[in-house]
């Protein structure tokens, strides 16, 4: 009955705010209202027994993404009303192919069965994060590999996109450095006694 | 008793609601990008769902890829929106087709 109920809870809580994401005036609180949704989703995976995935929901979205998305909202200066221009003009046209896609999932649902799915969630012989790491680095080594290289193109990329290199900073010339003898840089001088020395 | 229906209800529901989204802010390319993670997220339900009740992991290791490159995606995606916004002053997307290649 508690499962019944925190269901509804989460499938709501992840709804409206989905519906909030997209129709919201300011941009910071479409974010906020994404984070609420990403949440409520990690619970709604959690009451199947996906623990590790809502773990990483909570830490990958909420903690990287959602934030990233802060920070870019918030950094931009742009007029965002502006932008919301063709909303209602763009409204009825928008409703009416998102109705069409619904139902055509709903027939598609409907039409195709996905095999012998059973009507509770069968037990799992063991926890959740080992069944899944060992299947991550066994069957599934080559493709988590390239899950990995994935996030490294991504990272470059997004480091030389936005990387600039100002003119008016004074920085290290490593090779300079490194190439700096001491013969040319240090001059031995022995004045007598009484003089001044000119360099 | 709530059975795979429900959940495939649910994430229907998101997925349309974030392709609703990109059709709605066509000129706003902040809210589009969160349109997309709505749209894998409403995925990574589904995954997850047929995961649990088929009692098959391997829904579970592709909902991990999906959130892989969901974040690769959004990583990219504002790096470039932010480029886009130094040399424009603006993200409307009407003012993306000035490239002309």
């Amino acid at each position: 009955m508690i499962a019944v109920l925190a269901f509804y809870l989460f499938a709501t809580l992840t709804i409206v705010p989905a519906l909030l994401v997209i129709s919201a005036r300011n941009p910071v609180h479409s974010v906020l209202w994404l984070i609420l949704a990403f949440f409520n989703a990690a619970g709604l995976m959690l009451l199947v027994g996906a623990e590790f995935i809502a773990m990483v929901l909570v830490i990958v979205y909420v903690g990287a993404v959602a934030v990233l998305f802060l920070f870019v909202v918030m950094m931009l200066d742009v007029d965002f009303a502006s932008l919301r221009s063709g909303f209602t003009k763009n409204l009825p046209f928008g409703l009416l192919l998102a109705l069409a896609l619904l139902a055509e999932i709903v027939i598609a649902v409907g039409a195709q069965r996905a095999g012998p799915v059973s009507a509770t969630i069968p037990a799992a012989p063991q926890p959740n994060i080992v069944a899944l790491g060992e299947m991550l680095y066994s069957r599934f080594l080559f493709p988590f590999e390239i899950a990995g290289l994935i996030l490294l193109v991504a990272m470059i990329g997004a480091i030389v996109l936005t990387h600039r290199s100002r003119g008016d900073v004074r920085g290290q010339n490593v090779s300079k450095q490194i190439g700096r003898r001491p013969s040319e840089a240090v001059k031995n001088m022995q004045p007598g006694v009484g003089e001044g020395m000119t360099l | 008793m709530i059975g795979l229906a429900h959940y495939l209800t649910v994430a229907a529901i998101l997925f349309v609601l974030g392709v609703l989204g990109i059709f709605l802010n066509r000129r706003n390319v902040i809210l589009m990008l969160m349109a997309i993670e709505l749209i894998l997220l409403a995925v990574n339900i589904n995954l997850v769902a047929f995961s649990a009740f088929l009692g098959d992991l391997t829904g579970q290791v592709m909902a991990m890829f999906v959130l892989t490159v969901a974040a690769a995606e959004a990583a990219i995606g504002l790096a470039i929106l932010v480029v886009f916004f130094r040399r424009r002053g603006s993200i409307a997307v009407d003012d993306v087709n000035r490239m002309h290649g």
